[in-house]
């Protein structure tokens, strides 16, 4: 094992995953512990951001690239107009949180008390080789059109369908 | 001996996609800025069809150079010698071995505009003698019934759309005519179908018309099930052969190819070709599916017109003829005296004929008369007679048009918008010369009188269907042969002669028949300046009584007729020409693979050099045996009878009984001179079932509407109602009695005792936990959120307990 | 590097996102909380196609970000509206549905 260790894991890449997720870890517990709408949305760029670059780390770069456009591009426009829209108040609230935010703390450590075990049985000592090169954006165009043609293509009408309707529900009429 | 025969080809056959691409722009440019061009659109409807007429014209005189220069090429004969031998008449060696026998190479071009898995989808055009004979026809009758229809719906409100869709339904046709591949044909069938729908009710505003339109799309899709599941069979089918020799299993020439090479599978053949034809069944109106035809007739006149001559119905037979190796193979034609196909067209011929006796609608006569043609189209391919069925399809055209057109004539101008022989026409050949005998000479030629084009290419068909060895369709056709001639001789005189009736005497009804009312709308508001179609009644006074068209009506009307008598003599082994047979029929002869899919290839004839023709047929050749290695058969080799007159004269004779007897009962019955047949239905009643049952259409409409339309809601609703009645209710009843009396000791001893007991504790129990779980039914969203991810976490944690 | 990383920051995140999902009150916290709960997905599934060497999770991913996509802008649009109706977003004062 620690031959392994020695050999095969790049401590460099290892030590910039753990610094990022650190960050995001903390970013998204502020998401869900932050006073502040504004504040929450902040944090969860982010977060969003450092999925990014986790994505570049695992030779995902076409996804990170495409996470960076759709989510911090767009969707955190769209959460920012939902907020200003709104009229949330821009300083601190009192209350963000339900009253019985509580029960939330026990199922979500549950669910992650069962997820870790679950994940170290299985991929607990595996290690990932280094890919020679990032993914070629090629290959998954391969796939986008040829077996992932028809999925691809219903998720065209999905987002059609979801602009139509989000036009027909916000419009003032 | 010349080797490789190289074909000669031109820019006009290497530009066909031209020709349906001219009037699809010309739609987009009509439905675009129609309104606002100073004829309605109805100019640019007509400069594209005119343009596709233009390059349909230049094709065909570069095909048949082609077809010259082939047969030049392969040495048989000296140029010009092509056309002028009888080959079905001297089948020696010298003049009959191959010679015009090489097959001729199409020109065919795709562009891929998909690609999907390996799987290529292309556009393209492959154009041989038959797509080339249609492009030709399909463009020239639509240009003229565009120049009729300026006149005829000249001031409808919907004038514009009305060009609009007449353009596209032409180009539908041609993409259909030209198509490269299965894709491609599917493309413009069902552009066709759309645009029918759209014509056919192109008044909607009458509930008729648009339950017409619904019939018609509603019927045609029925069949057009048939040609997806053709399509994806026959692909299956032959794909792996196509892309072997360099195509795809949509490709048409590979499917012909596949058909020919005898490594297909007899059994996706037959399926393949079922499923095919139950489409042609829809589109061509054969018969359990041709009822729609009839009530299409509800659309404006020269719809009817370019539906049942050219275009739509023929889409069909077309079909069969395009994808014929398909069918000889998959039905055996070659090889039986009954088949599917000749069948459907012989119970269509029959019928539709009766039918079209008892029709008072001119319109419908004619429609009739449209199903019973194609049943003759249908007879000849399903008897192995491709070439006279065809031709067929070619001369029908001319002659049917004209009759529709001379039919709108008169409605436009002889009888006041009425199509009902019985109480509006008569005697209307004195006012209306030139109608009149447009109308004459193409029923003569309907009729199969000799010497006019239809007796060349029906007699052919039914002489083909002896020769070939379907005797008992011989027959059918001569029977079908007879009725035709004595329906339209019925028509003929209802509508032309003896005494004037109703509008065509200049009275004016002023309450109208359902089936008229579609002829509101017509505007004969043209003479008057163009009001709306609603002022309909303002020029009742104006209008004086029957008289000739004006020229955009009879102008078409002479052409047609003209050519009614002529286009037959392109084919017309009576005075020795076969000019149709050399430039459309494709060759039987086996091909060299090199030369697969590229028109410049070899298309030399190999292995039949020698081959006598035999009295009863080939032994050998192209669909009798399979092609030796390496080459590779795109048409069988079919038999053509000769001609003679002694052959010729049954039909011959009973057509002129069937005309004498017509108009001998025609002058009884309708003029009155007494006769033993007048009234005959009161008084003998098998004569007046059959009458009903003609009346009624052989209740086939009643079948649909009533019993399969309704057997799918009605029997469901009445079995639901009775199980309802009699079973529930029984149940509920009986229980409800017994449940009473046994209530009742029940009450006195258990229930008083010892339920109650139990019944109370249980609701509190009941009541009790409902309180407990209410707090859960709270309405939060995020209450729900947490028992989900609660009830997520417990999922996960037994699947992992399980999985160790 | 360790598969199992990826997969724990994965589960980390998702765990705070259903967290969210189930305390806040405010309907667009809600919907970030659920972001977090996709982003966590996508790690995963990113990690598995890099241990396969595959295309197959980059595509899933972006399969999931276009979902994302179109979920938020719906999402927005509802909460737009019932904004517009009761002049309030906080989840607890929607209880129509109450048993």
């Amino acid at each position: 094992m620690s031959a392994l260790l020695a050999s095969e894991v790049n401590v460099a890449q290892n030590v910039g995953f753990y610094i990022i997720a650190a960050l995001m870890v903390y970013g998204a517990l502020r998401v869900v512990s932050t006073r502040n709408v504004v504040h929450a949305a902040l944090w969860l760029v982010v977060v969003l951001g450092g999925v990014a670059a986790q994505y570049i780390l695992a030779a995902a770069e076409f996804v990170a690239v495409s996470q960076v456009m759709v989510y911090i591009g767009a969707v955190m426009v769209l959460f920012l107009f939902g907020i200003m829209l709104t009229r949330a108040t821009i300083g601190a609230e009192s209350d963000l949180n339900n009253r019985g935010w509580g029960i939330g703390i026990p199922v979500a450590a549950l669910l992650l008390a069962v997820m870790v075990w679950a994940i170290i049985d299985e991929f607990g000592s595996s290690i990932i080789e280094e890919p020679a090169q990032p993914m070629p954006t090629t290959a998954l165009s391969d796939v986008f059109l040829r077996e992932g043609l028809v999925p691809f293509l219903a998720l065209s009408f999905v987002l059609l369908a979801a602009a139509i309707g989000a036009i027909v529900l916000a419009r003032k009429d | 001996m010349m080797l490789a025969a190289s074909a000669s080809t031109g820019w006009f056959l290497e530009n066909a996609f031209l020709i349906p691409l001219i009037p699809a722009i010309g739609f987009a440019i009509i439905i675009g800025f129609g309104r606002r061009l100073p004829k309605g659109g109805s100019e640019v409807g007509i400069a594209s069809m005119a343009l596709s007429l233009a390059i349909a014209i230049g094709a065909t005189v570069q095909w048949i150079q082609r077809v010259g220069s082939v047969d030049e090429g392969s040495g048989e004969h000296a140029l010009g010698g092509v056309f002028g031998f009888a080959r079905s008449v001297f089948p020696t060696a010298t003049e009959g071995g191959h010679g015009g026998e090489a097959y001729v190479e199409p020109v065919i071009r795709s562009w891929t505009w998909w690609q999907s898995g390996g799987l290529e989808f292309g556009l393209g055009q492959h154009i041989d003698g038959l797509a080339v004979m249609l492009l030709l026809l399909v463009a020239f009758i639509s240009l003229l019934v565009q120049i009729f229809s300026t006149e005829y719906v000249a001031g409808d409100r919907r004038y514009t759309h009305f060009f609009a869709a007449l353009t596209l339904f032409s180009a539908g046709m041609l993409v259909m005519v030209l198509a490269e591949n299965m894709i491609q044909l599917i493309l413009g069938w069902e552009i066709m179908g759309l645009c029918s729908f759209m014509l056919i009710g192109h008044w909607w505003e009458e509930e008729a018309n648009s339950r017409a339109a619904l019939k018609a799309f509603f019927t045609v899709r029925v069949g057009d099930m048939g040609l997806l599941v053709g399509t994806a069979v026959i692909f299956f089918g032959a794909n792996q052969w196509a892309v072997e020799n360099g195509s795809n299993g949509f490709s048409i020439q590979a499917i012909s190819g596949w058909a020919m090479s005898g490594e297909a599978s007899t059994s996706v053949l037959f399926w393949g070709a079922v499923a095919l034809f139950i489409a042609c069944i829809g589109k061509s109106g054969q018969f359990p599916l041709h009822t729609w035809l009839p009530d299409a007739m509800a659309g404006p006149t020269p719809v009817s017109s370019l539906l049942h001559s050219s275009t739509m119905v023929v889409a069909g037979v077309f079909l069969v003829a395009r994808l014929y190796p398909v069918f000889y193979t998959g039905f055996d034609i070659g090889g039986t005296n009954v088949n599917l196909i000749a069948v459907i067209g012989a119970i269509t011929i029959v019928i539709a004929a009766a039918l079209a006796f008892v029709q008072n609608d001119i319109k419908k006569v004619l429609a009739y008369s449209t199903v019973s043609q194609l049943g003759y189209m249908m007879l000849g391919l399903g008897v192995g007679a491709w070439l006279p069925a065809v031709f067929h399809i070619f001369t029908h055209a001319f002659f049917k048009c004209c009759l529709f057109l001379a039919a709108g004539s008169i409605s436009h101008s002889g009888s006041h918008h009425s199509f009902d022989m019985k109480k509006d026409m008569g005697g209307l050949w004195r006012k209306m010369p030139i109608t009149a005998g447009s109308w004459m000479i193409s029923t003569a030629a309907l009729c199969g009188v000799p010497f006019f084009s239809g007796f060349f290419s029906k007699d052919e068909i039914i002489d083909n269907a002896h020769n070939n060895g379907y005797t008992f369709f011989y027959y059918v056709g001569l029977v079908g042969a007879a009725m035709t001639a004595a329906y339209m001789t019925r028509a003929t005189y209802l509508t032309f002669f003896g005494t004037a009736r109703g509008a065509a005497a200049g009275e004016h009804h002023d309450e109208h028949e359902a089936h008229d009312t579609a002829a509101h709308h017509d505007d004969h508001d043209a003479d008057h300046g163009a009001h709306g179609a609603d002022h309909h009644d303002d020029h009742h006074g104006a209008h004086a009584g029957p008289h000739e068209s004006p020229w955009r009506i009879t102008a078409p009307l002479v052409i047609l007729a003209a050519l009614a008598i002529g286009s037959g003599y392109l084919n017309a082994p009576a005075v020795g020409t076969h000019y149709f047979t050399d430039w459309v029929e494709p060759r039987g002869a086996a091909v060299e693979l090199d030369g697969y899919a590229s028109d410049e290839g070899h298309s030399e004839a190999l292995g039949l050099a020698a081959l006598p023709r035999a009295e009863e047929g080939y032994s050998e050749g192209c669909g009798y045996t399979d092609p030796s290695p390496g080459t590779v058969c795109y048409a069988p080799k079919l038999n053509h009878a000769e001609f003679s007159w002694g052959k010729a004269a049954p039909s011959i004779i009973l057509v002129a009984f069937g005309i004498g007897i017509s108009a001998w009962l025609s002058l009884g019955v309708f003029g009155g001179r007494r006769n033993p047949f007048v009234g005959l239905t009161r008084r003998f009643a098998p004569a007046r079932w059959i009458h009903t049952l003609l009346v009624r259409k052989y209740f086939l409409d009643d079948l649909y509407e009533r019993v399969i339309v309704r057997s799918v809601a009605h029997p469901i609703s009445k079995a639901a109602y009775w199980v309802n009645q009699n079973i529930l209710d029984g149940v509920v009843n009986g229980v409800g009695k017994s449940g009473r009396s046994a209530g009742d000791w029940v009450y006195r001893n258990v229930d008083q005792r010892v339920v109650d007991g139990a019944v109370k504790a249980s609701g509190v129990v009941a009541s009790e936990s409902g309180h407990a779980l209410q707090p859960i039914q709270s309405g939060r969203v995020n209450q729900y959120g947490a028992l989900l991810f609660g009830a997520a976490t417990v999922g996960a944690i037994l699947l992992i307990l399980l999985n160790i | 590097m360790y598969a199992a990383n990826f997969l724990l920051l994965g589960a980390v995140l998702f765990s705070i996102g259903v967290f969210g999902v189930i305390a806040r009150r405010n309907a667009v916290m809600v919907l970030m909380s659920i972001e977090l709960i996709l982003n966590a997905v996508n790690i995963n599934l990113i990690a598995f196609a890099l241990m396969n060497d595959s295309a197959e999770g980059h595509v899933f991913a972006l399969y999931v970000i276009a979902v994302a996509a179109a979920e938020v802008g719906v999402g927005l649009a509802m909460v737009l509206m019932i904004y517009r109706n009761r002049r309030s977003i906080a989840l607890d004062e929607l209880s129509e549905m109450r048993g």
